[in-house]
């Protein structure tokens, strides 16, 4: 069973936020990492780029396929996770701690509420295995 | 699980695609390759009637020998790459891909004119197992009385496995040593269960079950064309570099004028392997540029995980087809540096 942390919010696209005052760390889950399968590159936006809320910012890719990642809230960029270049399987085996993609500056600090509870996300993530 | 060809297959196993493929490389790997379609001839022009339609020379083979060699069109092109063993002089064993079993089957019946040959589509007798890697000859041989360091690579012999009477072939799509084992499709279970038991699956070096993604970075790294990727209907033998099964001079067969023809022209574009010098993947499809221009297509593109590197197969115009050029790839609209390096990526020490 994937590990869903009670403290963070979560997206329909399996990405997590983190919220820190009036920033946000993303990553992705621990069910998108296991569906996945081996990380073995992480493309990620640069500092200061901005996004709206479900755009992408990046993409991470296993041995056979590509997918991207969408920024649950909007925001600018203030710092990336520098260590996933060299260390891409970090998003497997640590995809809530040192597995972090971006932190960002959020524009809208209230669209944390409209993302999915640590339940109700495992319960998505449930109907969506059946 | 996905479809391959109509057959649900596992991507990977728990293990993962780069363990799984790792392992092959070091230990031992067993695939379920019961997907692949065996069509089976039988009568006195047997060697006679494929010969014609494929391109390498079956008459070279001896009993006990198999062969890798295409089915080509009348223009050289592929209708599908496929192995030919030879079981006797009037019985011959075609091994064809999975998405492509039912139109060689209907290629092979068409072409068919007064030879004296029994065609049947056999391909769901047959499950095949492969065991591929450095321990594959020792793990199999707890199962089997066959001597097998006497069967010579591209060689089989008939014999049994954990009692089940079958073919055991050297021959595999890995890059590595190993065997197929071709047996009745209602053993599948109990051989893959024997051979997983006696390769001391679940150990740190036992052998592991490897899925499709593993098969493909093996072959991949190995440089064999995978069929619908490297080669189809639309290339021909040549520009593939599979000018070592096309025997020219063995007598007519379909598609040998024009590959005589490019031959002797000389081929406009090639496909070329490469190795991604950038950070970034290439995938399947992406285009390649030089000079600002898009002049090809990748035709498998992956991370290698036994060498590390990320590499690819393209087709390119021979100008740019040379051994250090550079190339760029558009990778999701960026353009990613490579070079054109020799093929094979991979070739295991002897």
């Amino acid at each position: 069973m994937a590990n869903v942390p009670e403290d963070l919010h979560y997206s329909k696209d399996h990405e997590w936020v983190r919220v820190d005052g009036d920033q946000a760390i993303i990553g992705i889950t621990d069910y998108a990492q296991d569906s996945l399968g081996d990380v073995v590159y992480v493309e990620l936006p640069k500092a200061g780029d901005e996004f709206a809320a479900n755009e992408s910012f990046g993409s991470v890719e296993s041995v056979k396929a590509v997918s991207e990642v969408f920024t649950p809230v909007a925001g600018a960029v203030v710092k990336i996770n520098e260590s996933l270049a060299d260390e891409p399987e970090t998003v497997n085996s640590d995809p809530y701690g040192d597995g972090w993609m971006i932190r960002v500056k959020m524009s809208n600090p209230g669209e944390v509420d409209s993302l999915l509870t640590a339940a109700e996300y495992e319960d998505f993530t449930k109907a969506e295995s059946e | 699980m996905v479809d391959f060809g109509g057959w649900d297959m596992p991507v990977q196993y728990p293990a993962g695609t780069i363990e799984e493929h790792l392992r092959t490389r070091t230990h031992a790997g067993l695939f379920d390759v019961s997907h692949m379609g065996e069509i089976d001839v039988r009568g006195t022009d047997a060697i006679a009637f494929i010969n014609r339609l494929t391109s390498n020379d079956v008459t070279k083979l001896v009993d006990g020998q198999a062969q890798y060699t295409a089915l080509t069109t009348p223009q050289g092109t592929v209708i599908d790459d496929l192995l030919v063993y030879r079981l006797a002089e009037n019985h011959l064993l075609l091994v064809v891909n999975a998405s492509t079993t039912e139109k060689d089957w209907e290629w092979i019946k068409s072409h068919h004119s007064g030879e004296s040959v029994q065609l049947s589509n056999v391909s769901s007798d047959y499950c095949q197992l492969a065991l591929q890697g450095p321990d594959a000859q020792s793990i199999l041989q707890k199962l089997t009385d066959l001597p097998l360091a006497e069967i010579k690579y591209y060689h089989f012999s008939p014999g049994s496995v954990d009692g089940v009477a079958g073919i055991v072939s050297r021959t595999g799509y890995t890059g590595e040593d190993g065997f197929e084992v071709y047996a009745p499709a209602d053993r599948a279970e109990q051989l893959w269960n024997k051979i997983l038991e006696a390769g001391d699956s679940g150990s740190s070096t036992g052998v592991l079950p490897c899925g499709l993604a593993a098969r493909n970075t093996l072959r991949l790294e190995a440089g064999m064309a995978l069929y619908g990727h490297e080669i189809d209907e639309t290339t021909t033998l040549l520009e593939a570099n599979l000018g070592w099964i096309c025997k020219l001079d063995k007598g007519d067969f379909i598609g040998r004028e024009p590959l005589a023809r490019q031959k002797a022209e000389g081929v406009k574009r090639k496909l070329v392997g490469f190795e991604v010098t950038d950070r970034g993947i290439a995938r399947d499809d992406q285009e390649v540029v030089v000079n600002g221009e898009r002049v090809g297509k990748v035709t498998s593109g992956s991370p290698a995980p036994f060498l590390k590197k990320n590499i690819g197969f393209a087709y390119v115009p021979i100008e740019y087809a040379s051994v250090g050029q550079e190339i760029k790839i558009d990778v999701r609209g960026r353009l990613v540096g490579a070079q054109i390096v020799k093929a094979p990526f991979y070739k295991r020490a002897k």
